[in-house]
């Protein structure tokens, strides 16, 4: 009989610290998937963002980078233009990528870098206790907008999918979510997608993954789970938003 | 005079909140209070610690090596903390929760109270903290029980003041305990 | 807008009751007028009563009950708060609410007053008031959470460019967070410079009473210079950049003039037990009052050692240390670091004193304990 289900090589096997009902190891294992897809392992220069993902070297059994916050895409850069030939990735949440990371992301994009970024959005600062994020939704309550998110003082959530769609350097760009099997699916697909595009050396790819944080938004694993399809999925539409190449 | 004392379990067992009575208590009979709560890091792993210095004049500091009294509320706690009770200085088990049979230190008094058996006795486990707290006090005499019942009072919120009676009782039988066993 | 309301001095603006109470404690402590709360919630709350009405961060542990005080409280008052995109952002916004001439904060650990230093930069050179409070924790890099004393040449010797200084206020206890961030609003305007609190996870997260006061009313001189739109007056310009013949090397010298008169006037330290002393210790912050159990506890066994704690790092007491030192011949100094403050403390003793250094890098367990100490002092004596 064939094993079907197995441990990518690119993860390491040990336990994740993340919290229970947490997508941050779902989404660990889909990457590491595509990477064993393409068989990157060995070539693989990852870039670990700060936030809950900061022990990306701890789990993944490839180089790894440590950027300070927000810059991650700036240190990938660097070290792709050191290092053409070898796979980079950066792995950042919706703190470090949309808020102090905002300047990065975009001209990193803008220059059509050839790297994959897998953006994690889980509406709010997971490591530091759940403050407000630029994508918190509206209403939504954080230990920084008690009374709830104001679009008129803290603006509306940032769609970094769509809005890097915009930027002519990028390649690819997609939003996901990974609660459901039928997602998960789709996720799957398109995170290998976006590494075919870096694989193939045709540019700028970009991946949105729709996370939960049971423990920040005070919900059990399953309401969570539930949350992200209810309340994120409305407001931040999965599908593809630019796909130059057609792969 | 000087009262210094770790208070240590797992989060949900109340240490937190024992150590605030405690030194709510303090502070409400004119004495000077530091109250040092493990944080961040530490506090992974639903290990929850806290610090309580009391005195009449300087505090001095948050941080101590070797306590005085060390109150372990949980297996674990027992054994990152037994071994820096201060020589001569007194630890606390909660018998319910921990095998104390390996742990020999003969340099120190030590009390082994059923914290959980006595809490749920009087109808609620989650009174385990105040079983603690009434152990100490009746050990150390760092705070009278009127000045513990008034903080108790303020820590929690009114429409809880109903418990406050049953909390006083989990405090009468820990201070029993201690009254029992050094007799 | 409750900037009017907020000039007023000897009034408290907020009620203890309603606003000074960690959610678990409702009905909290106003007794005897002390209060019992967190170091960082102290500094919120006498922000708050200094008339602050501004306040722009970015979360970084361990500080943010700071922002989270305030996002709870400063709409209530009418006060604006801003969790901005980043700590470079959060210095520019104080920067330019300094500049319209109302009272406005930022606070941030390491990493994030690291980010922040350009702004403060360009806050000094444009002589701009503004408090900037630093919890401050284990580097370099992105280091740890644990308390650190390791930004202590950061804050005090001008971290960013251009060899400028701000004031430093050291607070060792809850009350003094409470207390000094006050001073730091005061100074801050009388000096028109921006003020640093510094302090570590320990006094930031340790609870102790404190006893609330309003401000206090201090003669402060009117913003003349802060930039409201003319209004039919004169151009008001605030800048830092100075490129006539002579303006710059003038400007310097101004600067310069007021760290001298900061050194003659605002120092501020604490003496414990120092005066029969035959072994001075020296620290500041948390480890001041680690330090302070170990002096206790040698003195239980007949040495004569005392604390000479810096209260203020910038204006550093040197005048302090040379008038002790005169005496006592034998310092030691402890930080939580490999060694920084020691290079004031050796700039400020006799010549014939002897300092003595322990320090210990932070990190996860490196908090050094009385019972530690009391060893060094042993060592020393
Ligand atoms: C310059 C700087 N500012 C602030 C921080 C504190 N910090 C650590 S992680 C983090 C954000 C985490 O949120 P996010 O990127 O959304 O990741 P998550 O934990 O939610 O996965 C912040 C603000 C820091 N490390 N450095
Ligand atoms: S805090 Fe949130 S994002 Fe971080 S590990 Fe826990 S659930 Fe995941
Ligand atoms: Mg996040």
């Amino acid at each position: 009989m064939q094993q079907v289900f197995h441990r990518p090589v690119s993860l390491k096997d040990v336990q994740t610290h993340f919290c229970p009902g947490c997508h941050h190891g779902t989404i660990h294992r889909l990457v590491a998937e595509a990477m064993d897809h393409f068989e990157l392992q060995q070539r693989t220069i990852g870039v670990a963002s700060v936030g809950c993902s900061v022990f990306l070297y701890a789990y993944f059994d490839v180089d790894v980078v440590e950027a300070p916050h927000g810059r991650a895409s700036a240190v990938a850069t660097g070290v792709k233009r050191a290092r053409p030939d070898s796979f980079v990735f950066t792995y950042q949440g919706d703190g470090d990528l949309a808020a102090i990371g905002t300047a990065e992301i975009i001209h990193a994009a803008n220059r059509g870098e050839d790297i994959t970024v897998v953006f994690v959005n889980n509406t709010t600062y997971g490591m530091t206790g759940g403050q407000m994020a630029p994508t918190t939704l509206v209403g939504q309550k954080t230990s920084t907008s008690p009374y709830g998110r104001q679009r008129e003082k803290d603006g509306a959530p940032i769609r970094m999918a769509e809005l890097l769609a915009q930027l002519e350097g990028v390649a690819y760009s997609c939003r996901v979510a990974v609660d459901s099997p039928k997602n998960l699916m789709v996720a799957e697909r398109q995170i290998k997608t976006a590494f075919r595009y870096q694989v193939e050396g045709k540019g700028f790819s970009f991946v949105e993954v729709l996370s939960s944080c049971p423990t920040n938004w005070g919900m059990d694993p399953i309401k969570a789970n539930e949350r992200v399809g209810a309340e994120m999925i409305p407001y931040f539409p999965l599908g593809v938003f630019k796909n130059v190449g057609n792969l | 005079m000087r009262h210094d004392v770790f208070i240590a379990g797992f989060g949900g067992q109340g240490v937190l909140l024992a150590g605030n009575l405690l030194s709510l208590a303090a502070i409400a009979e004119g004495k000077n209070v530091c109250f040092f709560p493990s944080y961040g890091v530490e506090k992974r792993g639903g290990a929850a610690m806290c610090t309580v210095v009391i005195a009449d004049g300087e505090v001095g500091s948050p941080v101590i090596g070797n306590p005085t009294v060390v109150i372990v509320l949980n297996q674990l706690s027992l054994e990152k903390y037994g071994s820096r009770v201060k020589p001569g200085g007194t630890l606390v088990i909660n018998s319910s929760l921990i095998d104390s049979s390996a742990f020999a230190r003969t340099d120190i008094s030590t009390y082994r109270i059923p914290m959980n058996e006595i809490a749920m006795e009087l109808g609620d486990a989650r009174m385990v903290n105040m079983v603690a707290t009434g152990a100490y006090v009746q050990l150390t005499g760092a705070v009278s029980d009127e000045s513990l019942a008034e903080a108790l009072k303020k820590a929690l919120p009114e429409r809880n003041h109903r418990f406050i009676p049953a909390n006083m009782k989990a405090v009468a039988a820990g201070a029993q305990q201690i009254v029992a066993q050094a007799g | 807008m409750g900037n009017e309301e907020c000039r007023k001095t000897g009034e408290f603006c907020l009620d203890p009751r309603t606003v000074y109470l960690a959610p678990d404690f409702v009905e909290a402590c106003v007794q005897n007028n002390r209060l019992f709360v967190k170091g960082n919630e102290a500094v919120a709350m006498a922000a708050l009563e200094a008339g602050c009405r501004y306040y722009f961060g970015y979360p970084i542990t361990p500080q943010s009950d700071i922002p989270e005080f305030l996002s709870r409280e400063l709409p209530k008052l009418d006060g604006e708060f801003i969790q901005a995109e980043s700590e470079v952002a959060s210095i520019n916004m104080l920067l330019g609410a300094s500049a319209t001439g109302v009272r406005a904060m930022t606070s941030s650990s390491s990493p994030g007053i690291s980010l922040k230093q350009e702004g403060i930069s360009y806050m000094a050179g444009s002589e701009l008031p503004g408090v900037i409070v630093n919890i401050s924790r284990s580097g370099p890099g992105l280091g740890g959470i644990d308390a650190s004393q390791a930004d202590y040449f950061q804050s005090v010797k001008g971290g960013g460019h251009g060899g400028y200084r701000i004031v430093v206020l050291a607070p060792a206890s809850v009350q003094e967070m409470y207390d000094l961030t006050m001073l730091a609003f005061d100074l801050a305007d009388l000096y028109r410079m921006p003020a640093m609190v510094l302090a570590d996870s320990v006094i930031g997260q340790m609870k102790e009473a404190v006893v609330p006061h309003p401000r206090p009313a201090v003669d402060l001189p009117a913003k003349e210079w802060a930039v409201q739109g003319k209004g039919g007056g004169e151009q008001r310009i605030v800048k830092s950049l100075y490129l006539g013949d002579g303006e710059l090397e003038a400007h310097n010298w101004k600067l310069y003039a007021k760290y001298e008169q900061l050194r003659g006037k605002e120092v501020r330290w604490e003496e414990f037990l120092a005066d029969d002393a035959d072994l001075v210790v020296t620290a500041f912050g948390s480890v001041s009052r680690i330090a302070k159990t170990a002096i206790m506890q040698a003195r239980e066994e007949g040495l004569k050692v005392g604390l000479l704690r810096p209260i203020t790092l910038f204006p550093f007491p040197a005048q302090a240390y040379a008038r002790i030192t005169g005496r006592c011949k034998k310092v030691l100094d402890i930080e939580l670091n490999t060694g920084q403050m020691i290079e004031d403390v050796r700039l400020s003793v006799t010549k014939d004193t002897e300092v003595f250094f322990y320090g210990r890098p932070p990190g996860a367990g490196s908090l050094p304990t009385p019972e530690e100490l009391l060893e060094q002092i042993r060592k020393h004596y």
